[in-house]
């Protein structure tokens, strides 16, 4: 049986050279709240990274990613490039997969090198969805997935694309 | 790493008696009040003293709570045996590290500690069913901290909190009349607040609260009267 998740919800979107990455910050049990403040997105150098789904899971995983990130930089003296976090997310998660974290990961971030715009998300498993518009994810990930087919449309300046998530 | 002392204190399975699993979705654990309260320069814990296994009082006088270090108090509800076993392990790796580096953890560096172990646990073999509270004063900061830790370690930093049944009758109080820089006597009465809904709405008596105090000073007990009657409407 797969454990319910403790909700959440995480939008990353790209834009006109940037990208956007929002999420809510409750933490709860069903209709009880217990916690105000519990951020879901966890920065990384270059790459932030968006974790909806068990509470326990992502705090396990964003301080696993913070560990190998770390080890990452001092291997190579450089920041880790949001591609290759996206494999290292996918790679890490697959690891699991038996007994997979319940988490849907999603990536945000611009590559130093190209300049360009990045997203992506996964599944529980380390399955990667690229997207060139936006990346959904969480329990509100139907709402969501309606506000942002309605509204975005390409190249979109920086203070449109973080207005879609009020 | 020096040879003195072992890596970790191994948790001793067996030393305290461990009771039937899967009790935490009968009645019984989540009856158990644990509450959690910060104000301007101290942390309220407070435990109900009633020791209960399934419809039976054991004991009345049952301290729920135990000191990680001179600034850090962990309460803890659950399963009969995972909870003083994990509190007790928790509470000795932590006074190794303060041994071992001439140095007290701070409480942030205590929850995450004590959430990874939990972590840990919870997809080994045998997990532990234990939801904490951990109560602590920050002397770097110079501010009071509260972690609310569940059984499935999902670890939250909260200015009030509550386990068991206690969340449904106390948050909604505590939502209503805390506020971050309150004073001690204040608190105190938030507290008595909640004690007193408790005792009107909570369908068994939990034998009273014993009341803790963490403040720059450390952690002290409080006195805590449980004789006045509670009017029932």
């Amino acid at each position: 049986m797969i454990p319910p998740p403790d909700g959440g919800a995480c939008v990353a979107m790209v834009g006109k050279d940037c990208v956007a990455i929002a999420c809510d910050l409750r933490l709860g049990m069903q209709a009880l709240t217990v916690s105000n403040n519990f951020p879901k997105i966890f920065s990384y150098g270059d790459v932030h990274l968006g974790l909806t789904g068990l509470a326990t899971d992502v705090s396990t995983v964003s301080d696993l990613f913070r560990y190998k990130v770390n080890m990452y930089r001092l291997r190579e003296e450089r920041n880790i490039s949001p591609q290759t976090m996206a494999n290292l997310v996918s790679s890490s998660l697959y690891e699991r997969r038996f007994g997979p974290y319940f988490v849907s990961p999603v990536i945000a971030g611009i590559n130093q090198t190209s300049g360009k715009p990045f997203i992506c998300g996964f599944d529980s498993i380390g399955c990667i969805d690229f997207a060139k518009d936006f990346i959904v994810s969480g329990t509100a990930s139907d709402q969501l997935f309606g506000t942002c087919e309605g509204l975005w449309e390409p190249d979109l300046v920086s203070c449109a694309c973080s207005g879609d998530m009020g | 790493m020096s040879s003195e002392w072992p890596d970790t204190l191994a948790a001793a399975p067996g030393q305290y008696a461990a009771c039937g699993r899967g009790e935490e979705h009968g009645l019984g654990v989540h009856w158990e009040v644990l509450l959690g309260i910060t104000g301007k320069d101290f942390t309220i814990i407070a435990a109900s003293k009633a020791a209960m296994r399934g419809a039976t009082v054991l004991k009345a006088s049952d301290d729920k709570t135990r000191a990680l270090n001179s600034h850090s108090l962990m309460a803890f509800s659950g399963e009969a045996g995972d909870t003083v076993q994990f509190a007790e392990f928790i509470q000795a790796n932590i006074q190794l590290y303060s041994m071992r580096n001439s140095m007290e953890l701070s409480p942030s560096a205590t929850a995450n500690f004590v959430r990874g172990e939990l972590a840990s646990a919870l997809r080994s073999r045998r997990p532990y069913t234990v939801n904490l509270l951990l109560g602590g004063y920050d002397e770097i900061a110079d501010k009071p901290t509260l972690y609310w830790i569940d059984y499935l370690a999902s670890l939250a930093p909260v200015p009030y909190a509550a386990h068991g049944y206690a969340q449904y009758y106390c948050l909604s109080l505590l939502d209503k009349h805390h506020h971050p820089d309150i004073d001690f006597a204040q608190g105190m009465k938030i507290l008595r607040m909640c004690s007193e809904e408790l005792k009107r709405r909570l369908p068994i008596d939990f034998k009273g609260l014993m009341v803790k105090i963490i403040t720059k000073d450390g952690i002290r007990e409080e006195e805590y009267a449980d004789d006045q009657n509670v009017a029932v409407p």
